[in-house]
């Protein structure tokens, strides 16, 4: 595999915008360019993640290409997935030997629309759609299920909440911070039992930009670029039913192949839109109870559809570029209940 | 009538109300066909796989192997919750507008749990992992999972009414009806154009360098994303780049057919765009011809294209093909 | 490339206006399980997936690709969805190349849909935010301007859209999987049917199809072990630019001129014209196959036409475009790039059944979308490079 870095990264998380997309990427992907300190034209290929649904309109991707320019051509790829995948299209562009750099970008808007029932356009459409499930109560239900054999408790979903919280104190990019006891939290009402308000995700608008590039250009670049040393994602089947709802197997499988555990983590980001899903993903990828994930505040405390897998990895790179550890694991994760996986090794110079 | 200067002020975008609304009808194929041609005659039926035992609703494969199922099996109709989220405060588009649960209920004789929801009366206390529930049915049956309004604690539970008209073809299709609402922001850049509308201005913006005037600002050059701060106002006349007649009636389109869909260039601007042509013959129509806007009433003009009616030809010479032609 | 690379498997539905007969996961099961059955594989012999489609909207559906992974064997499987407008075909299968050039992976299924016939597609392209008014008629719409600047930079005679029309009518016939099959279809028929959108008629318009196209792509040490023939990729590009800007060429893209340089440059053609034997590409409505003839230098601009009118692009012709009938036949939008390149892989395989052109070696795959302005391509070559 060729070494890849991150070079740069920038991010835009509100809770509610009202620029248009074009107005909200637009700085944002000029930011990650500038600080890359490779010129707009010299990046060989671009790829994006992002959803129609969020705007509402068809080929919502099109109109993004006006905040990155795309001229003269460029080489360009689109994913409507999250845009961590992107980067995963991007970093494998890179290992064709193609390409020596990308620019990876995403972005969202959860506000103009309801998004608990846009959400529930990506379920079984002929069985499951049609009683409009929201993902908070799909959400609940895997919540409950472990909480029956006892692999989550409710003060440890609270103390996630809290811990989350209180970091994201210090990262602008959260929408919603505070210091709040465990016992508090506890003390709040259900929002979809056995589910708290905060235990759900802070829903946000905004966009997210990252550069990449490989080899020695990296080194030249950046004082300390982040390597990417490990990139696999994986999925599980759609149907709630059919899974063992206490596990994800996908996420074990993709951490297991990005190689996580080859050497010793220093921290992790984890895409945990509900509090619950932290304490699994600890459990499945590996990750000790004493290991500092999300100090970002991650999904509790900034959840920007379509980039909030790239803000994963692109706040552990910021961390990593700080001095603030060597080696880290990002992960994203999509679909209900987690049913898709990815997962990302970077380590320090 | 505002200025340009004081359009460009105005810092809040315009909202707007957009709504996505389609009667989506889904063909099921031969497996789903058994399941909801089962729920229209009150029966649950699921399928025999390998690695997950008997699947409810039924696969056309497995979910590990993805190899081909048809070993059907009836199951249920009562089964147990396997696990449950109490919704406290049904949302609009939920089926049930007291405090419910959704619930993964395993029937017996099923390996997998059925996603759906129980009624309790809106009584949480009621509710347990375990519990024995069992579907309360619509009297009235099409084939669909809704033909289950909800499973309710067994002991309330009776057995399907009977189908009131049995009819002979096994379902093949169900309908998911799609309405979403979405308040639509139309962002800064484009918020100054529309305004300028119901001021009867046309606004562009200079590309960086200022060598291009692009209408509708785009926020950005699109060649390059630099930014486009600078506005300019244009005439509301143009030049007929390109063309079509269209006949072909849409949903979306409320314009009478057949109508001319123009690329009009307006004068002191850089990029054509579309709008419609009317009172013209359309056997007039041509490359070159000279338009102008036709405004709606002052008391119509709003912060919309709709302020622009329609361009309409103005009696001025053509444009030669060779002034224009980068432009088409 | 890295690794070589080779599509070892081609599968794909019959089209229809409506496949009332199966659900969206059986339309995609019918042409991923005729893929597999080609290269003789099973679905535990697949390493990664990777699924294209056009907007979400047509089927009412987010990730439409997360509900349908079981059912693509995809369980515990690495999972890419790609969507880059109408050319996403292409550059679903360009994404698959890159999994295995780049040794990532062995092998790889990469399938393309639509299922149209869940909505409308009129519907689904002409939906406006507030403050705008539509006028824009669907693609038919975009597109019919850009064919009378054509037409008048080119000059080229008023019924050379009805040719490429009675043509690729004709090649379908020889196309089991085709959509539209008239076997009856005459000059006269085509040039008296309906103006949709002026100047393009009913008959030069492609239909809306329900649709699935896949292909399993290999490295080279498993390319030459299987049972049928492989077709080496040589090379395959992409390129984008904005939608609009001001003095943009809509009609001969730079996106579309750059990318078939790319792709010749990788491949080492120099001459396209005498090295390529056929070319299957993405002509939604009959003009676009000369305008696409200029883009990717198979004519000089302004003379694309002339490659209809002297029988060029005909099936028995010097270099045959689109023999399966094309876009034209058969549209599901999503799938209709990587159809394009499954006929093109066909054509350098030997296996293009009725509609084969004798000895082709060198066969060249494109796709478009958006405002013409994403590209995708591929050339495939019968001997291993």
């Amino acid at each position: 595999m060729r070494d890849v870095a991150i070079v740069s990264f920038a991010q835009s998380n509100a809770a509610s915008e009202v620029r248009s997309e074009v107005e909200i990427l637009q700085p944002v992907a000029a930011e990650a360019v500038k600080n890359s300190g490779l010129a707009r034209t010299e990046i060989d290929f671009t790829c994006s993640g992002s959803s129609d649904w969020l705007q509402g309109q068809p080929f919502a991707f099109v109109m993004a290409l006006d905040a990155v320019g795309s001229w003269p051509p460029i080489k360009e790829s689109h994913v409507e997935q999250d845009g961590a995948w992107a980067l995963y299209e991007a970093w494998v562009k890179i290992q064709t030997g193609e390409v020596e750099s990308a620019l990876v970008y995403s972005f969202g808007k959860t506000s103009p629309g309801d998004i608990a029932q846009v959400q529930a356009l990506q379920l079984d459409p002929y069985c499951v759609t049609p009683l409009w499930p929201d993902l908070d109560s799909l959400s609940a239900i895997q919540a409950r299920a472990c909480l029956e054999v006892g692999v989550v408790t409710e003060r440890a979903m609270a103390e996630v909440v809290s811990r989350s919280l209180r970091d994201a104190r210090d990262n602008p990019h959260a929408v919603r911070k505070g210091d709040h006891s465990v016992d508090d939290l506890l003390e709040r009402p259900f929002q979809v039992s056995p589910l708290r308000e905060l235990d759900c995700p802070a829903n946000s608008d905004g966009a997210t930009a990252m550069v990449i590039v490989a080899g020695d250009r990296a080194k030249q670049l950046c004082d300390r670029p982040v390597w990417i040393r490990g990139f696999d994602h994986r999925i599980d089947p759609p149907a709630l039913g059919t899974r063992d709802l206490t596990r994800i197997p996908s996420a074990k499988l993709a951490a297991e192949k990005a190689g996580a555990h080859r050497d010793k983590l220093d921290f992790a980001e984890v895409t945990a839109p509900y509090s619950h899903q932290e304490l699994l993903l600890r459990r499945e990828m590996g990750l000790a109870d004493d290991l500092s994930v999300n100090p970002s505040g991650g999904s509790l405390a900034t959840h920007t559809l379509m980039s909030c897998g790239l803000n994963r990895i692109g706040d552990a790179a910021m961390r990593i570029a700080a001095g603030k550890g060597d080696r880290a694991l990002a992960h994203a994760g999509q679909g209900p209940c987690l049913q898709q996986n990815l997962a990302v090794v970077l380590e320090g110079e | 009538m505002a200025t340009i200067e004081e359009l460009v002020a105005r810092a809040e975008p315009l909202k707007g109300p957009h709504v996505i609304e389609y009667p989506f009808r889904r063909s099921c194929g031969p497996v789903l066909s058994k399941f909801f041609t089962g729920l229209r005659e009150g029966k649950l039926i699921g399928v025999r796989s390998e690695t997950a035992g008997v699947l409810v609703p039924p696969a056309e494969y497995d979910p590990q192997t993805a190899e081909g199922l048809t070993d059907f099996v009836e199951v249920g109709p009562a089964g147990k919750v396997v696990s449950y989220a109490w919704v406290s405060r049904p949302r609009p588009m939920q089926l049930l507008q007291h405090p419910f649960a959704y619930a993964l209920v395993e029937l017996d004789g099923a390996d997998t749990g059925l996603l759906h929801m129980v009624d309790v009366g809106g009584d949480e206390s009621k509710m347990s992992v375990g519990m024995r529930v069992a579907p309360r049915w619509k009297a009235e049956r099409e084939g669909s999972v809704r033909d289950i309004e909800a499973f309710v604690p067994e002991a309330e539970a009776r057995p399907a009414p009977p189908v009131i008209a049995e009819p002979d073809e096994p379902v093949k299709s169900v309908a998911t009806p799609l309405r979403l609402e979405y308040d639509f922001t139309a962002g800064r850049e484009q918020s100054i154009f529309l305004r300028a509308l119901a001021s009867k201005k046309i606004v562009g913006a200079r590309s960086p360098g200022g060598d291009l005037v692009y209408v509708p600002p785009r926020g950005t050059d699109p060649r390059t994303a630099e930014p486009t701060p600078d506005f300019v106002e244009v005439s509301d006349k143009g030049t007929v780049v390109t063309y079509s007649i269209v006949r072909v009636p849409s949903e979306n389109i409320h314009f009478e057919l057949p109508y001319v869909c123009i690329n009009v260039l307006l004068d002191g601007s850089d990029i054509p765009f579309f709008h419609v042509l009317q009172n013209c013959e359309l056997t007039d129509v041509r490359l070159g011809m000279r338009v102008q806007a036709s405004w709606a009433a002052d008391e119509d003009l709003t912060e919309s294209v709709e302020s622009i009616r329609y361009f309409e030809p103005i009696d001025e010479p053509d444009v030669p093909f060779e002034q224009f032609k980068e432009y088409c | 490339m890295a690794e070589r690379c080779a599509v070892i498997g081609v599968g794909q539905t019959k089209y229809d206006a409506t496949r009332y007969d199966v659900s969206m996961p059986g339309l995609l099961r019918e042409a991923a399980i005729r893929a597999l059955e080609d290269a003789e594989l099973t679905w535990n012999d697949i390493d990664a997936i990777v699924i294209g489609k056009a907007p979400d909207m047509f089927e009412g559906m987010m990730y439409p690709e997360n509900y349908l992974s079981d059912a693509l064997g995809a369980t515990g499987k690495p999972l890419l969805r790609v969507h880059t407008a109408g050319s996403v075909g292409g550059s679903t299968a360009n994404v698959a190349f890159s999994l295995i050039s780049s040794g990532i992976h062995d092998r790889v299924l990469t399938i393309a849909w639509e299922k149209q016939s869940e909505s409308n597609a009129m519907w689904a392209l002409t939906l406006s935010p507030p403050f705008s008014v539509a006028v824009v008629a669907g693609a038919g719409g975009f597109f019919a301007p850009l064919v009378r600047t054509y037409m008048r930079r080119s000059g080229a005679p008023e019924d050379t859209g009805i040719l490429v029309a009675l043509k690729d009518r004709k090649n379908a016939l020889k196309n089991p999987y085709a959509h539209l099959q008239m076997p009856n279809v005459t000059y006269e028929e085509i040039r008296d049917s309906f103006m949709l959108w002026d100047p393009i008629r009913y008959l030069e318009s492609c239909p809306s199809s329900d649709g699935a196209c896949a292909m399993i792509v290999a490295k080279e040490d498993l390319a030459g072990k299987t049972p049928r023939k492989p077709a080496w990729v040589l090379g395959s590009s992409m390129r984008s630019e904005p939608v609009q800007f001001a003095k943009r060429d809509a009609v001969n893209p730079m996106a579309g001129r750059q990318a078939a340089k790319d792709l010749y440059q990788q491949a080492g053609i120099d001459d396209p014209r005498k090295q390529i034997d056929c070319i299957e590409c993405y002509v939604p409505f009959s003009w676009f196959e000369p305008m696409w003839m200029e883009t990717m230098g198979f004519a000089d601009e302004g003379e694309g036409w002339k490659l209809t009118h002297d029988g060029t692009t005909a099936l028995d012709g010097a270099r045959p475009v689109n023999m399966s009938g094309g876009v034209l036949s058969s549209n599901a939008i999503g799938a209709s790039g990587m159809c394009r390149y499954a006929e093109a892989v066909n054509q350098v395989r030997g296996e293009a059944g009725e509609h084969q052109v004798d000895g082709a070696k060198i066969s060249l795959g494109h796709a478009y979308g958006g405002g013409s302005q994403y590209f995708s391509m591929a050339l495939f070559g019968a001997d291993k490079p």
